[in-house]
């Protein structure tokens, strides 16, 4: 540990970090839309955007953070780092940290992110705000964001606080309680704030190659011993099968229990649905839990967070826990039985009726449509 | 050999949910369970304890009432029960939780063949950092998404899983694994056991018998120690109605798809 590093002195930190996170020397999607978002906020402070890089010979993949935004990319190759370990990780992340003293730590909230992020963040001593969905430094920014991400009544509210300096900390904003809740955190008194970011959420820029030939390749010195790192990676296997691509969707068709009298008819003709409008299917937690569908297909809070063009909920009743998923989708069309169901509060179009019956006649009324154009 | 459990008692949020006027949880009216994951955590503890005979400890930090819970957790097999608990910890976000669970675990003692469960995370957050936060505080390490685990000696090999697949790791003890739904199905507490939890140890452990040991400092727990504050709580806003089409036949499909063509999004 660097011997001068406390966390508590704020003055000392300075500019935004990201951590890169790639996997087989492939970069996760999320890590653009991390370094996108962090570019705003840099801008928002006035500092720089630095993406901090750990792998096994991975300088290759760094030129392109800068094309999104990254004015520097601090490398950190070793063959230790060949592999994610969590000790290994941490050790070299936090070094870095308190050597470089970056005021603000993004992490993708990956299963990785959610591993090594609370670590970093108890060894070095500052707090860290998990599965954010909104991040902000400007006040003017946040307090628009709350216009219309809220149903506080903004124009009569403060913002002020005796505590710290509003307009510097970073605001950080997620959901709580399955979704039911919105909490924004600050982290005031200690640096560098960290947060993890969902998957799926932060808008990607377009990416400007002349960026990307601008971009700073740093490698920072660092000290990673094999006995730092106390587990061993015996194996790293990717799933056989295709996991299916929710977040860069445009047309999504999801399923909730509305398709129990005949489930695999019901899958059958979302996908059908999905095939018809080009996406892939979705579903709701209840049709993960009964095993009909795998994991991967899941929208909402303890699944992905989606925004497709179009969200297509076939017989989900609307439980907060799957809005909160997929309700800022361009589009929502809702199919359900029961006309009282929540989901209709969030659909912009509706009909009552069954969806075995429904979905065939839509099939045939968009290809109808699409013909007539 | 033992093993340590931590669990949580989290309002029901899959239920109907109650908020406040001024944007915070009414937690008095809504029901408390056991957090999903951490039963999943308790199961793996019970599994191995079926194994291996040894014993299983609980520990939650929480309210007197979630004695309750650790109740139910001893009738279905768990051997002891430790609250941590005192109005000093109240407000405590992630970062001071950790703390005073590590401290409460390190006070209870650990030794070389001991490992810690905790599920993955609790249904009122979502955040899956007190696992991870415990295990640095307590410099052990960890393995979490926990989807299968095997153990072989003091030697445990874990399916930790991914998004888009697996790795497979090997740790010594002691460490903390975090478990997932997919890792086992909880078993139910049985009459047998419901009786016999009432004579099984619990002890309370409450800011005295923690205000000693070094990690716990007035600074770093509870509201005031917690490096991360709320700054506004808020509703997500209700989307307004949409448009409710008439019928459910092809004339209303014909009209949606007309909809959709019109504005361009198909």
């Amino acid at each position: 540990m660097a011997a001068n590093f406390n966390s508590a002195d704020i003055a000392a930190f300075k500019n935004v970090w990201v951590f890169c996170e790639q996997r087989q020397g492939k970069m996760m999607p999320t890590t653009f839309e991390l370094i996108s978002e962090g570019r705003k906020l840099a801008d928002e402070l006035g500092v720089q955007l630095c993406g901090i890089l750990l792998g096994d010979n991975v300088d290759g993949i760094a030129k392109e953070l800068g094309g999104y935004g990254a004015d520097k990319v601090y490398v950190c190759n070793s063959p230790l780092l060949k592999n994610y370990t969590t000790d290994g990780f941490t050790k070299v992340i936090v070094d870095t940290v308190e050597d470089l003293k970056p005021e603000i730590l993004l992490f993708g909230a990956s299963n990785i992110g959610r591993d090594l992020a609370p670590r970093c963040a108890a060894r070095l001593h500052t707090g860290l705000c998990a599965d954010c969905t909104h991040l902000d430094v400007d006040l003017d920014g946040y307090v628009n964001f709350l216009r219309t991400g809220s149903s506080l009544d903004v124009d009569n509210m403060s913002f002020e606080s005796k505590l710290f300096d509003v307009n510097k900390n970073l605001k950080m904003t997620r959901p709580a309680f399955g979704g039911h809740l919105m909490a924004t955190i600050v982290c005031p008194r200690f640096r560098p704030a960290m947060a993890t970011v969902r998957p799926g959420v932060m808008k990607k820029r377009v990416y400007d190659e002349a960026l990307a030939n601008k971009v700073e390749i740093i490698h920072p010195a660092f000290e990673l011993n094999a006995e730092d790192v106390q587990t061993e990676v015996l194996e790293v296997v990717k799933a056989a099968k295709k996991m299916v691509d929710l977040i860069g969707a445009d047309f999504i068709v999801s399923v909730g229990r509305g398709i129990s009298k005949d489930v695999e008819g019901g899958i059958k003709l979302a996908e059908q649905l999905a095939e018809e409008l080009g996406g892939v299917v979705g579903s709701s937690r209840a049709c993960v839990d009964a095993g009909w569908i795998s994991a991967d297909h899941q929208v909402g809070q303890t699944g992905k967070t989606v925004h497709p063009k179009v969200y297509v909920a076939l017989g989900i009743s609307g439980a907060i826990q799957h809005k909160a998923g997929m309700q800022d989708s361009e589009c929502i069309v809702a199919v359900n039985k029961n006309d009282t169901a929540p989901i209709f509060e969030v659909a912009d179009y509706g009909i009552c009726g069954d969806l075995f019956k429904i979905v065939p006649l839509l099939i045939d009324s968009i290809k109808a449509a699409k013909a007539a154009k | 050999m033992k093993i340590i459990v931590t669990v949580k008692q989290v309002p029901d949020t899959s239920g109907k949910v109650a908020v406040n006027p001024d944007g915070t949880l009414d937690r008095a009216s809504m029901q408390t369970i056991i957090n999903p994951d951490d039963m999943n955590a308790v199961e793996a503890a019970l599994k191995l304890k079926d194994e291996l005979g040894c014993k299983v400890v609980a520990f939650t930090m929480g309210p007197p009432p979630a004695e309750g819970m650790l109740r139910e957790l001893m009738a279905m097999g768990v051997d002891e029960g430790v609250l941590v608990s005192a109005r000093e910890f109240g407000g405590s976000d992630t970062y001071a939780t950790s703390q005073i669970i590590a401290a409460a675990i390190d006070t209870y003692g650990v030794d070389d063949d001991d490992i810690i469960l905790a599920g993955r995370q609790a249904i009122d957050g979502d955040t899956a950092q007190v696992g991870p936060q415990i295990a640095e505080k307590l410099h052990l390490p960890q393995v979490t998404y926990a989807g299968e685990i095997k153990k072989e000696g003091n030697t445990l090999t874990v399916k930790r899983m991914l998004e888009d697949g697996y790795m497979t790791i090997k740790v010594g003890t002691p460490c903390m694994i975090t478990c997932i739904k997919e890792l086992n199905t909880p078993r139910y507490l049985s009459v047998g056991g419901a009786f016999e939890a009432y004579s099984k140890p619990l002890s309370v452990m409450d800011y005295n018998a923690l205000k000693d040991h070094p990690l716990i400092d007035a600074t770093t727990i509870g509201l005031k120690g917690s490096p991360t504050n709320i700054f506004k709580s808020f509703t997500p806003p209700q989307k307004g109605v949409g448009l409710m089409l008439e019928g459910a036949d092809k004339g209303t499909t014909d009209k949606l798809a007309g909809i959709l063509a019109s504005k361009h999004i198909i």
